[in-house]
C-alpha cells in the first residue's frame, strides 16, 4: 500500500479497516468485532475504551496480527508500516511481534515466569530477534528500569517476579515491552489491577517513556480518566463497533454520543448524608487482628456505624480492609478487642454465634463469579436462605423469591438461570438479593463493585442506595474509590497499614486539613479533566522541592 | 441521564428450562466416534451381563463329559478343563466380574471421595491425620497389601470388594481432597458457612456438585484399574472363588492350552481388554468435555 508512506515519517504506522473477528462459544461463532476501523500515526496514543465485551482487547491483539485461541480474524485490513499483516505468514508475523510492535498485559504477575529472573525475561525478545547482543540489551533494560523509576536500576532485573510489588511488575513489563525499540506498544488494561496510588506512578512512567522513545502505542482500558491522561485521541467501543472517535479533549469536554455521555457522567451520584446521632447499631472497639501469630494486619481499630446508614472503609490493597470484614463477620477472631452488634457483644467465633446473629449480619462480595455456586439455579440462591432463616418451602418461598427478584430489578424469568447465564452485573444482584433474602440490619459490602464496569457498577451503587431506603439496612462498604465514598457514603474511616488514619462524617472526612495519606489518596483519584496527571505531578514536585 | 438499568438486557429473555437429559442427548450428538463406539461396548457388556441366565447356552458351572473340547459343535467356544461350556462361562463371566467391580468402585468413591472432601473443609489436624493414613497405604503395592488382607480374612466376595474398595479409596481420597481444596477457598463457600450451614449441607451441596465433574472422569479409571485387579486376584487364585464363573481365573485354568496353539485362553482376557478400553473412550470424551479442552485451529 503506497498510501501508508512514511515520507515525513510521521505517516500512518497502523491502519486497520473494516476489521471482523469472530469468537467461537459453544461451537458457534459469533461476530465480536463488526467492522472497525482504526488509524494510529507514528508517535500517538490512541485510547480505546469500552466495557467488557467491547472487543477492545481483541482490536488490540488484532493490531499484532494475533487473534486469541477461540478466535479468527474473518475480514478487514490490518496495515502495520505498510504491511497487511493478514498476508505474512505465522513466521514473517513473529518477525515483527516483540521487535517492532510489543504488548503489555493486564496482569503483570500472571505475565511474567516466576521461575526466571526479571532481566532474563525483559531482554529475551531483542535476543531471541538477534537486534541487540546480551550486554548492550541489558544496558538498555536497567536505563529504562531508571526511567520507569524503578529502585536500584542496576540491580533491579536480578530479582525475581515475586520479589517487586504489583506496581514495579507492571512497571517492568513496560520495560520489557520497550527494550527492543518497538514502533508500537499495546497497553492492555497495565494499570487497573493497581491501586490509585500506585495507578498514578505508573501512568506518569508509562506516559514518560511512550514520549521520550517516540512509540506509537494503543492504550486499552474501561476507566475514561485514566485514558484521559496518556492519549492523544480516544476511540470508544460497544458490542465491537465505534461509537465515537475524537481527541481526548472532545471526547471528555464535548461528548456527541448517547453513550460517550453516560461514560462521562459516571459517578456523578452523591448522597448527602450526615451523621445522626444515634445508638450505634455496630460497634469494633479497639480491635486488634494476625493472622498466626506474627503477622499482626489490625492495629487497635475502633468504629462505629448508627442504623439505617454507611460507612465506608477505605484503603489500599494490604491496609486490612478485608480483615476487618473478616473479624465483624466472626472468620478471624480478633486478638483483642470486641465486636458490639446493637449493644450486644458478639461472640468473636463464628461457631460461636446463634443463627439470629448471623442471619441480622449479611455479606456481599467483591468477585460476584465466585461468590455464588456455579451449579445452583438462581432459585436456590435466593431460596436457600428463605428456608434456612424462616423455614419457607413451597409457594411460599417461591413467592418471596420472586419478591426478591424484583427489588433487585431483575424479572422472574432468570429464576431458572445458572450463574454462568448471567452477566457480571446480575450476577452481582443475585448476590445482593441473596444477602436481603435473610432481612439483614446490617450488609458488608467487600467491593462490591470493583470487578465491574463503570456503568454497570453505577447501576449496582444506586440499587444499593434505593435498598437502603426501602429497608434501612445499614451497609458496611469497603472500597478503595474515593468516588464510590462519595457516592454512597455517610461515614467514612480511612484505613493505612492496619490502623484508623481518619474516621468520622463524610464532610469532615473528606475536608482538609488532611494528614498526609488521605490527602495522597484523595489527590491520586484520576480526574475526568486532560492534563490532571501533570497538575498533580508537578504540585508533588514543587512540595518536594520545597522540602 | 437516564436512571433506568442499562446492564440489564431484559428483552429476548424468555424463561427457558434446558432439562438435564436434553442437555446430555444434545452433547451426545456431539460426541467422537470412539466415544460412540465405547458407549455401545459398555452397553452390550451390561445387557449381557445383567440377562447372562437367558442368553447363555447352559448354566453357569455344568459340567459335560468332554474336557477341552474344540470349538464347534454343542460348544461354540469348547468346553474348559473340567468340560464346562467356556461361552456359558464368559457370559456368567461378564456378570461377576462387573458387577464386583462396579461395587468396589462405588464404594472406593464414596469412602474416598467423602473422606477428601471433608479434610478438604476441615484442614488441620483431620487433614493431617486422614492424609498420613492415606500415604502409609498408598507406600505399599496395591497388589501386596490386597494379597496381605485376602490371606488374612480369607478370600470371599464381600472381603474382596470391601478390601479392594478401602485400597483404592485412597488414590480416590487423594484426587478428590485436591480437587476440594480448589473449591473451599470459593466466596460461595464462605458464604455458607457465614449463613450457619451445617458440615452436611457444605460437602453434599456447595462442594460435592463442583468436583462432581472431575470424579465422574476419575470413576471410569478407576473402574477400570479395579477391574483388572480383580482379574489378577483372580488369577493369582485369591479373587473370586470357583465354581463362580470370572474372566480372571478362567485365563489361569485354561492357561495350559496356550502351549498347544489354542488361543482360547486369550478369549477372557480379551473381554477385559475390550472393556477397558471402550470405558477409557468414554472418560477421555468425559474429560474434555469437563476440562473445556479446545482444540486449537
Amino acid at each position: 500500500m503506497s498510501t501508508n508512506g512514511r515520507a515525513d515519517g510521521r505517516g500512518l504506522l497502523l491502519d486497520i479497516r473494516g476489521l471482523r473477528i469472530e469468537g467461537q462459544s459453544d461451537d458457534v461463532w459469533n461476530e465480536i468485532v463488526k467492522g472497525v476501523d482504526l488509524e494510529l500515526e507514528r508517535g500517538k496514543v490512541l485510547g480505546l475504551i469500552g466495557e467488557s465485551g467491547a472487543g477492545k482487547s481483541t482490536i488490540g491483539l488484532a493490531a499484532m496480527g494475533f487473534a486469541r485461541p477461540g478466535c479468527r480474524i474473518t475480514g478487514g485490513q490490518i496495515f502495520f508500516d505498510g504491511i497487511d499483516l493478514r498476508t505474512l505468514s505465522d513466521a514473517e508475523q513473529r518477525g515483527i511481534r516483540g521487535r517492532r510492535v510489543a504488548y503489555v498485559a493486564q496482569s503483570a504477575a500472571a505475565a511474567f515466569n516466576p521461575a526466571h529472573r526479571l532481566i532474563d525475561q525483559i531482554i529475551e525478545s531483542p535476543l531471541t530477534h538477534a537486534i541487540m547482543s546480551k550486554a548492550d540489551a541489558t544496558k538498555r533494560a536497567v536505563a529504562l528500569f531508571a526511567k520507569l523509576g524503578l529502585p536500584n536500576p542496576e540491580t533491579f532485573g536480578n530479582r525475581y517476579p515475586h520479589q517487586v510489588s504489583g506496581g514495579q511488575l507492571q512497571r517492568a513489563m513496560t520495560a520489557m515491552a520497550l527494550v527492543p525499540s518497538p514502533d508500537l506498544v499495546v497497553f492492555d488494561e497495565p494499570t487497573t489491577a493497581l491501586d490509585v496510588t500506585t495507578q498514578i506512578d505508573v501512568l506518569a512512567a508509562i506516559k514518560d517513556a511512550i514520549r521520550d522513545e517516540g512509540a506509537a502505542a494503543l492504550y486499552i482500558t474501561h476507566d475514561l480518566a485514566v485514558v484521559a491522561q496518556v492519549s492523544d485521541e480516544i476511540m470508544v467501543l460497544r458490542h465491537g463497533k465505534q461509537v465515537e472517535l475524537g481527541t481526548a479533549d472532545e471526547i471528555i469536554n464535548r461528548p456527541r454520543e448517547d453513550y460517550t455521555k453516560r461514560l462521562v457522567a459516571i459517578r456523578q451520584i452523591s448522597k448527602n448524608g450526615e451523621a445522626l446521632p444515634h445508638a450505634p447499631l455496630l460497634t469494633v472497639e479497639g480491635v486488634t487482628a494476625a493472622y498466626g501469630n506474627s503477622f499482626t494486619v489490625l492495629h487497635d481499630v475502633s468504629v462505629h456505624l448508627p442504623p439505617g446508614q454507611t460507612l465506608a472503609v477505605v484503603g489500599e490493597s494490604g491496609s486490612g480492609k478485608s480483615t476487618m470484614a473478616r473479624v465483624i463477620t466472626g472468620l478471624l477472631p480478633p486478638k483483642s478487642g470486641a465486636i458490639r452488634f446493637d449493644g450486644q457483644a458478639m461472640p468473636p467465633r463464628l461457631a460461636d454465634r446463634t443463627k439470629e446473629q448471623l442471619r441480622v449480619l449479611q455479606m456481599i462480595y467483591q468477585m460476584p463469579d465466585v461468590a455464588i455456586n456455579p451449579r445452583h439455579r438462581v432459585r436456590e440462591i435466593i431460596g436457600r436462605p428463605l428456608e434456612f432463616y424462616f423455614g419457607l418451602a413451597g409457594r411460599e418461598k417461591e413467592k418471596r423469591t420472586l419478591e426478591l427478584l424484583d427489588q433487585i430489578e431483575m424479572g422472574g424469568e432468570y429464576i431458572e438461570r445458572y450463574p454462568g447465564e448471567l452477566s457480571g452485573g446480575q450476577k452481582q444482584r443475585v448476590c445482593i438479593a441473596r444477602a436481603l433474602a435473610a432481612e439483614p440490619r446490617l450488609i458488608i459490602c467487600d467491593e462490591p463493585t470493583s470487578a465491574l464496569d463503570p456503568l454497570v457498577a453505577d447501576g449496582i451503587l444506586k440499587l444499593l442506595l434505593k435498598l437502603q431506603a426501602e429497608t434501612k439496612v445499614s451497609y458496611l462498604f469497603i472500597t478503595h474509590d474515593i468516588a464510590t465514598v462519595r457516592a454512597i457514603a455517610d461515614m467514612v474511616c480511612v484505613l493505612y497499614k492496619g490502623k484508623v488514619v481518619r474516621f468520622g462524617g463524610k464532610q469532615e472526612v473528606l475536608s482538609p486539613p488532611f494528614d498526609d495519606y488521605t490527602d495522597l489518596l484523595l489527590k491520586s483519584v484520576p480526574k475526568m479533566q486532560i492534563g490532571w496527571l501533570e497538575g498533580v505531578l508537578s504540585t508533588r514536585r514543587m512540595a518536594s522541592a520545597g522540602n | 441521564m437516564t436512571t433506568d438499568l442499562h446492564s440489564i438486557p431484559r428483552e429476548a429473555v424468555l424463561p427457558r428450562r434446558k432439562t438435564r437429559l436434553g442437555t446430555a442427548l444434545k452433547e451426545l450428538g456431539k460426541a467422537p466416534f470412539t466415544a460412540w463406539l465405547g458407549l455401545v461396548i459398555i452397553i452390550t457388556y451390561l445387557v449381557v451381563a445383567i440377562f447372562a441366565p437367558w442368553i447363555a447356552p447352559y448354566r453357569e458351572s455344568q459340567v459335560f463329559e468332554q474336557p477341552y473340547a474344540p470349538w464347534g459343535g454343542d460348544f461354540l467356544l469348547g468346553t474348559d478343563q473340567l468340560g464346562r461350556d467356556l461361552l456359558t462361562r464368559l457370559i456368567y463371566g461378564a456378570r461377576n466380574t462387573i458387577g464386583i467391580a462396579v461395587a468396589t468402585t462405588l464404594l472406593a468413591f464414596i469412602v474416598g471421595g467423602g473422606l477428601g472432601i471433608l479434610a478438604a473443609i476441615r484442614g488441620g489436624w483431620v487433614d493431617q491425620i486422614v492424609s498420613r493414613i492415606v500415604d502409609v497405604i498408598l507406600a505399599i503395592p496395591l497388589l501386596i497389601s490386597a494379597l496381605m488382607l485376602l490371606s488374612i480374612f480369607g478370600s470371599n466376595v464381600t472381603n474382596i470388594i470391601l478390601i479392594i474398595a478401602l485400597l483404592d479409596s485412597t488414590r480416590v481420597f487423594r484426587l478428590s481432597r485436591a480437587a476440594a481444596m480448589n473449591v473451599v477457598v470459593m466466596d460461595y463457600v464462605e458464604a455458607a458457612r457465614l449463613r450457619g450451614e451445617g458440615l452436611g449441607w457444605i460437602m453434599r451441596r456447595e462442594i460435592l456438585p463442583n468436583v462432581m465433574p472431575i470424579l465422574v472422569a476419575e470413576f471410569g479409571l478407576r473402574f477400570c484399574f479395579v477391574f483388572l485387579t480383580i482379574s489378577a486376584l483372580s488369577f493369582l487364585g485369591v479373587g473370586i472363588q470357583p465354581p463362580t464363573a470370572d474372566w480372571g481365573s478362567m485365563v489361569r485354568e485354561n492357561s495350559t492350552l496356550i502351549t498347544y496353539g489354542n488361543i482360547t485362553p486369550l478369549l477372557p482376557a480379551g473381554a477385559i481388554a475390550v472393556l477397558t478400553v471402550g470405558v477409557n473412550f468414554v472418560v477421555d470424551w468425559f474429560l474434555h468435555k469437563t476440562s473445556g479442552l479446545r482444540d486449537e485451529h
